[in-house]
């Protein structure tokens, strides 16, 4: 089957079942997307698919032919999108490891609501598992990127 | 087997001692070269432009002037990546922007100080091997200095250094320009260290340096490790804690596309695929017969009631004085049973080992705190000197004492399955395994009874402890279990400092066996002592009708760091200010790792019997701090930690089996119960302490107490249940 992940068609051979999980890890090689619980109850596996935030362990890869699956590698080229900004800036990752899907869950929040609230934070992000305990950087963090989002949004207004 | 390992432990311990020995006087460790990293580098890597220049164990520095610092501790993160390299750059004087982090490889260079073995773990990183490391980069910078003053013909005493570069009058150069003719030079007999008036890292808040790997996905975990030829494992293991497979029919395994093989281990059936879901589902199509064993009738409910039977007899003495049975004798005397749960750590990264045999050893890719121990029992299965097993440190996605197991088991099962089938493999164990798979924090039953003297101060106080041993059998048994006394078993209850102010006071243990196997858990035998005895403290002072604060005050010496934590908390919480309606406050104190720690949680329980915790303010006295940064993570981090086994996880077992899962069931935090937490030191020069584990022994008993405040309902069972 052909998926197209970060913007690039891969053709892959795998059983119509195998989740998405497992092909972008073991099939075509990104591992910035993580295995935490396989049924979708730790968000550690979020990716987007055509921009809204999916569990990529319990969805079928066959299910997604045709649509834009983007992974945390494609989500900027050097670390620079602003929700990976303001992590860096907050200092929020401890171990490191459900940060990938923390990061992909915050961005399609942001895409959706600019400028939440800390319950509208904490009702999109409830999903997405933390053992290391970052949540409260990571509710500053998404309050960080909306203005370096509202920021690099007026800067470009402004050019235009 | 354990008692061979424990020699060599002690072997290695002293071997180790000899080489700080040797390393003060300034040698043996000058020309060591990681060997793992350099067949690591020449198999996979493309060559550097130069040779890194390696002027001792812990630093290289490069010729572009990039100072790596080898990390002998594993980061699972509690953020040793960035302020164990603080520590040597402080000393060094390099230039910060330029410092890179690895993990060291398994060598006795790397062994921890204090227990002789390559190890992570007890908080112990930071004053572990803070002298031996601020030595390390003095004696780099002394061997950079020298190499200049004999280039430029002056006086080492002339030179002095700026940020990576040695300066003497108009002499300038890099210490990528000296680290070729420094490593040549004889180690400087003794080195002097800054003093701490003048450290211009150590103790400034320093952002982390494996943030960009962390958010870009490129962060490489063992699970995310890949080799050539390199297949995928999962392994059926018996559910019930030490069974045995009596029998097993593999054919419908084999016939899932992708399954490239099934084999036997001791640990169960393992079946290899050519990716993660072929192996899963053909782990699930295997056919199984177990032989359950003494554990097939296992069940929590009926080993709670024989602890609690087990609570009223006489016990090992943990520490005693005065007489308490005397002091109960017609007195009024307060009584309480308080009870802890079974718990898996539940690290957000599932276990998982890689396992590579070659012709001249063996490689080994995982996460992992026990490198001693992962090389030597590796060694063991395969035939080999331990010193062949070359153990590569990946980044561990958590870990909180699953990953610090002595008996290695994800390692040495990941070795059994590469050796059976003769392939380079990587085993893999789901969510289900991880929960299910045993090794967990005891359960624990506390009785504990206490009398008042007039002044509403305890007058006698007597407590009987009933849990499994961590360390029974273990390599570290010999060194901690004495008279019969498991030391983590009754850490922060026998050595409580309210005993210390109390006439008559008496410990006991009880430690059953069990088929279940038990491990430390963040904070070991303080996650339970700590609930217990700061939530019976508080009855106390309720029973004294005393503010919870002043009581606890006027039981601890005026002097004590716990009495410096607890005043600090209650200033910046504003205790006995009025609170929202419905709210209440609750305070606890205690010391685990060498840390002091005082927290104050502000809850309500709703008419839904939700407890929400609101607010907690923590202050901790850990001495000098490296990086508050660290400091106010980690206490964070142990705050939300403890705050999950606190409100929702308990492991239980019916029929012999676990009874949870996964994170439906297995209840963890999420961020909607995170409260705000507020962090602050206590200025200090005292001892330094750890960090990784003091900030989760306190919340449970704070929140508990709380509940108490707002409620009146004393909860003494963990997850705290309002009824």
């Amino acid at each position: 089957m052909k998926l197209e992940i970060n913007g690039q068609t891969h053709d892959v051979d795998v059983p119509a079942d195998m989740p998405l999980l497992w092909v972008l890890r073991d099939v075509v090689g990104l591992t910035g997307t993580k295995f935490g619980c396989g049924m979708a109850q730790c968000g550690a596996c979020t990716v987007h698919v055509d921009g809204a935030p999916l569990r990529a362990c319990v969805t079928p890869a066959a299910a997604l032919a045709g649509k834009k699956i983007t992974t945390i590698e494609g989500l900027s080229k050097d670390a620079d999108h602003p929700v990976q900004r303001a992590w860096i800036e907050t200092d929020v990752v401890q171990c490191g490891y459900c940060q990938s899907g923390q990061i992909m869950s915050a961005v399609a929040l942001l895409a959706q609501n600019a400028k939440p609230t800390d319950a509208e934070i904490d009702a999109a992000m409830t999903g997405n598992i933390c053992r290391c305990g970052t949540y409260q950087r990571i509710r500053t963090a998404v309050h960080r990127a909306s203005e370096l989002m509202a920021a690099s949004a007026a800067k470009e207004k402004s050019h235009a | 087997m354990r008692n061979d390992l424990s020699l060599q432990a002690a072997q290695t311990r002293r071997a180790f001692l000899k080489t700080t020995a040797t390393l003060s006087a300034g040698l043996v460790v000058a020309c060591f070269i990681p060997l793992g990293l350099r067949r690591a580098f020449a198999e996979d890597a493309p060559k550097p432009a130069a040779p890194v220049i390696p002027p001792n164990a812990f630093v290289r520095i490069a010729p572009d002037n990039s100072v790596t610092v080898l990390l002998k501790h594993s980061e699972l993160g509690q953020g040793v990546w960035t302020s164990i390299p603080m520590v040597v750059a402080e000393e060094l004087d390099c230039d910060w922007s330029r410092v890179r982090v690895e993990h060291a490889p398994a060598a006795p260079a790397y062994a921890h100080t204090a227990f002789g073995i390559q190890m992570t773990g007890g908080s112990t990183s930071t004053w572990e091997s803070f002298d031996q490391l601020r030595k390390a980069g003095a004696m780099a910078r002394a061997l950079l200095i020298a190499a200049a003053a004999q280039k430029w013909k002056v006086q080492a005493g002339d030179c002095h250094t700026e940020k990576g570069v040695v300066i003497c009058g108009k002499h300038k150069a890099t210490y990528g320009e000296l680290a070729d003719a420094a490593a040549k030079l004889p180690l400087p007999a003794e080195v002097k260290l800054k003093d701490a008036k003048d450290f211009t890292l150590i103790g400034k808040p320093t952002k982390r340096l494996d943030s960009k790997a962390k958010v870009n996905g490129t962060a490489e975990f063992g699970i995310d490790v890949k080799r050539p030829n390199m297949v995928v494992a999962v392994v059926a293991r018996s559910p019930v804690p030490g069974g045995k497979v009596k029998s097993f029919d593999a054919s419908k395994a084999k016939a899932v596309p992708g399954v490239i093989d099934v084999v036997q281990v001791p640990t169960g059936i393992a079946v290899l695929g050519k990716h993660f879901w072929a192996a899963k589902q053909g782990r699930d199509a295997l056919a199984i017969e177990w032989d359950a064993g003494a554990g097939a009738t296992l069940s929590s409910v009926a080993m709670r009631e024989q602890y609690q039977k087990t609570s009223r007899t006489p016990g090992a003495v943990a520490k005693t004085a005065g007489d308490v049975e005397t002091a109960f004798k017609g007195a009024k005397v307060i009584e309480a049973d308080y009870t802890v749960p079974f718990l898996a750590h539940a690290p957000m990264e599932p276990e998982n080992c890689t396992v590579e045999i070659g012709k001249d050893g063996a490689d080994i890719w995982t996460g992992t705190q026990f490198q001693t121990f992962d090389q030597q029992l590796s060694a063991k299965i395969l035939g080999l000197k331990p010193e062949q097993v070359r153990i590569h440190t990946t980044f561990l996605g958590g870990g909180f004492g699953r990953r610090a197991n002595p008996t290695c088991d994800y390692v040495t099962e990941a070795v059994e399955v590469a050796k059976a089938s003769g392939k380079t493999v990587k085993v893999v164990w789901t969510r289900e395994d991880d929960i299910q798979g045993g090794y967990y924090r005891p359960m624990w039953h506390s009785r504990l009874r206490a009398t008042l003297a007039k002044d509403g101060k305890p007058a006698a106080w007597a407590h009987t402890i009933v849990g499994q041993s961590i360390l029974a059998g273990t390599p570290f048994a010999p060194m901690m279990i004495k008279n019969g006394i498991d030391t983590t078993s009754v850490e922060g209850a026998a050595d409580s400092p309210y005993l210390e102010s109390i006439p008559a006071h008496h410990v006991e243990l009880h430690s059953p066996t069990s088929p279940i196997s038990v491990l430390w858990w963040r904070s070991v035998g303080h996650s339970h002592t700590a609930f217990v005895v700061e939530s019976f403290v508080d009855e106390l002072a309720h029973a004294a009708k005393k503010d919870p604060l002043e009581y606890r005050r006027a039981l601890l010496p005026s002097s004590s760091r716990e009495r410096l934590a607890l005043d600090l908390a209650a200033e910046k919480f504003g205790w006995g200010k009025p609170l929202p309606k419905g709210h209440g406050a609750g305070i606890a104190v205690h010391e685990s790792f060498g840390s002091y720690v005082a927290q104050i949680a502000e809850v309500s329980v709703d008419d839904k019997k939700q407890l929400k915790v609101h607010r907690v303010v923590c202050a901790i006295d850990c001495g000098p701090v490296v990086n508050p940064l660290t400091v106010e993570a980690q206490m964070q981090s142990g705050i939300m930690f403890g705050l999950a086994a606190a409100l929702h996880s308990e492991l239980t077992f019916k029929d012999g089996k676990p009874e949870q899962s996964n994170f439906h069931n297995y209840t963890v935090l999420r961020l909607n119960e995170a409260p705000q937490v507020e962090v602050y030191s206590v200025p200090s020069t005292d001892k330094m302490g750890g960090c990784g584990e003091p900030g989760t022994p306190p919340i449970a008993p704070a929140v508990a107490n709380a509940v108490f405040a707002a409620t009146g309902q004393r909860l003494r069972n963990l997850p705290l249940r309002p009824a």
